[in-house]
């Protein structure tokens, strides 16, 4: 019997693909095409304390293997989210996870403690936006800022917490170590890399913000390399996110010490691409007589 | 549930203008009819490697019993990718998608296309139950007049270089007192003044382009600013009631 299942801080999901925060809006637009059921679980679109009508201009811009996105966290806030969008989420059969940012710690702190109070399964602590100017990525880049808003968050979270590392952190080991230590149940990692584009005839940046988010495939390696790297430094469970495709980018991901993954800018690409993974991924361990995923977890 | 990507076939692809294509595809199973309204899109993925990484939006031009006709300009490489598929090799489309025109409106209506936003019109046209007026802008060269004339009543051209037509712009001589409602698709500076000619006056809706990511809503990168919020061009559009847009310059 191949067993898909794995269990992340607590929490059982029934296999290792997890939809990745903004890319996947709350599941309503994805329910239409598949059964939510089928995924390990949702991480929602990253949520703010108050109501974020996101950045101005473009939005999204593609690169060569990939896109850079300044959406800027346009969310509803948190009480909307609890009113509108988790109960119809609660209904999907999966396990939910509810993206976090903030501006100041204040911030997280109170939006951590509203979402206590409901039957989320986990918070990601995102320290890591690119896209909103002075926060998110403040946080995400100094080990010593992160560890202030994690122990912080920590004191009042009572669900398990996994944070979301920026990969334009100074140090990610050091990072990572930093947040585990904060009291961090689990990590995720990586985010976008802070990139830009021009329009050379203009001669202006392509975004009003400037500076984007990095996403896709052209970010694999990378992200793998600090999965492989951030694995070897700490003990809690890590989520490996960046351009994943296919089940094969799944298992070098897992190989390279991910408990589970996200799939992020891959559902633009194709709605169903998690479906599809999941299947690839059953089908890959069936015929290279793999039982369970810790069979190959950080084997490399 | 919907479907996803789902393979077709070209059944021709060609070229009509400098680089305006009209590309009719058909399904490989007899049983499945294309799905759609004017004003909705399909995204289309014409290329098996991930350089373009996003897939095209293209407008529903026609649908013609088991025909899917779009019309579409090369702008970059995932469209041009598009214009070089012959006859015979397949594609990948998702759809059709967005919202689309309201084709249950009655009374005197007029079409009002800036270039390749002539797409929708042909189908537009065609679904509609009322009189109609088309009023197409180009810039020099004019295409695909002759696939529209049989829908409508009367039909008025521009080009901004004399060589057919009104010598100018298309809402030079749009006369919107004449309709009850107006749909619109084209240039940013073309809408914008056509929701302004109206005001007040006539009902204008917009078809609105962006740069699309997931089709599907979920990305929110295509969204606009509208009196009512945030909108995405995907979900609640790409056809907007025209004075509820504000368009930023």
């Amino acid at each position: 019997m191949t067993d898909l299942t794995v269990n992340i801080c607590g929490t059982d999901l029934k296999n290792p693909v997890i939809a990745a925060s903004g890319t996947f809006g709350f599941g309503r637009e994805f329910s239409e095409y598949f059964s939510l059921s089928r995924l390990g679980g949702i991480s929602s679109k990253g949520l703010t304390l108050n109501r974020r009508e996101g950045n101005t201009g473009i939005r999204i811009y593609e690169t060569t293997g990939g896109l850079l996105n300044s959406i800027g966290l346009q969310n509803p806030g948190i009480d909307e989210f609890i009113e509108n969008e988790l109960p119809f989420m609660e209904q999907q059969g999966t396990v939910i996870m509810a993206n976090v940012g903030g501006n100041t710690i204040d911030e997280y702190i109170k939006a951590v403690d509203k979402l206590n109070e409901t039957n989320i399964d986990i918070i990601e602590l995102n320290i890591s936006c690119p896209n909103v100017k002075k926060g998110g990525m403040a946080f995400g880049i100094k080990a010593e800022t992160a560890y202030k808003v994690v122990s912080e968050v920590r004191q009042i979270c009572k669900k398990p917490l996994i944070v979301k590392l920026s990969p334009n952190a100074e140090d990610i080991v050091h990072m990572a170590e930093s947040c585990v230590k904060a009291g961090a149940d689990g990590l995720s990692l990586v985010n976008t890399f802070s990139g830009m584009a021009i329009d050379i005839k203009s001669r202006k940046p392509i975004f009003d913000n400037i500076i984007a988010g990095l996403s896709g495939p052209g970010i694999k390696p990378i992200a793998l390399r600090m999965v492989y790297q951030v694995s070897k430094a700490v003990d809690v469970p890590i989520l490996g996110i960046g351009g994943i495709m296919d089940y094969k980018d799944v298992v070098e991901f897992i190989m390279v010490g991910a408990w589970a993954i996200q799939v992020g800018s891959g559902n633009f690409k194709n709605p169903k691409v998690t479906l599809d993974i999941i299947e690839g991924l059953k089908e890959f361990m069936i015929e290279e007589g793999i039982k369970s995923l810790e069979e190959i977890r950080g084997i490399i | 549930m919907k479907e996803g990507y789902r393979e077709v076939i070209v059944y021709s692809n060609k070229q009509i203008a400098s680089n305006i294509y009209e590309m009719k595809v058909v399904s490989d199973k007899d049983e499945l009819r294309f799905e759609g309204k004017s004003g909705q899109f399909y995204m289309v993925r014409g290329w098996e490697s991930l350089d373009p990484y996003l897939s095209r939006p293209i407008s529903i031009c026609n649908i013609e019993e088991d025909r899917l006709t779009f019309l579409y300009e090369v702008r970059g490489k995932g469209t041009h990718l598009i214009s070089t598929l012959e006859s015979g090799h397949s594609l990948e489309i998702l759809g059709p998608l967005g919202n689309g025109f309201n084709i249950n409106i009655k009374g005197n209506i007029a079409l009002v296309s800036g270039g390749i936003g002539i797409a929708p019109m042909i189908y537009l046209a065609k679904s509609l139950h009322a009189n109609v007026d088309f009023y197409c802008g180009f810039r020099n060269e004019i295409y695909y007049i002759d696939e529209i004339e049989e829908n409508v009543e009367n039909i008025f051209i521009s080009t901004e270089d004399d060589s057919k037509g009104y010598n100018g712009f298309i809402t030079e001589i749009l006369k919107p007192e004449q309709y009850d409602v107006i749909f619109t698709c084209g240039p940013l500076p073309m809408m914008k003044r056509v929701v302004e000619m109206c005001k007040g006056k006539v009902r204008v809706y917009a078809s609105m382009e962006s740069r699309i990511a997931c089709g599907i809503g979920a990305c929110l990168g295509c969204t606009i600013e509208t009196k009512s919020g945030i909108k995405r061009i995907c979900k609640e559009g790409p056809v907007f009631y025209g004075e509820e847009v504000l368009f930023n310059d």
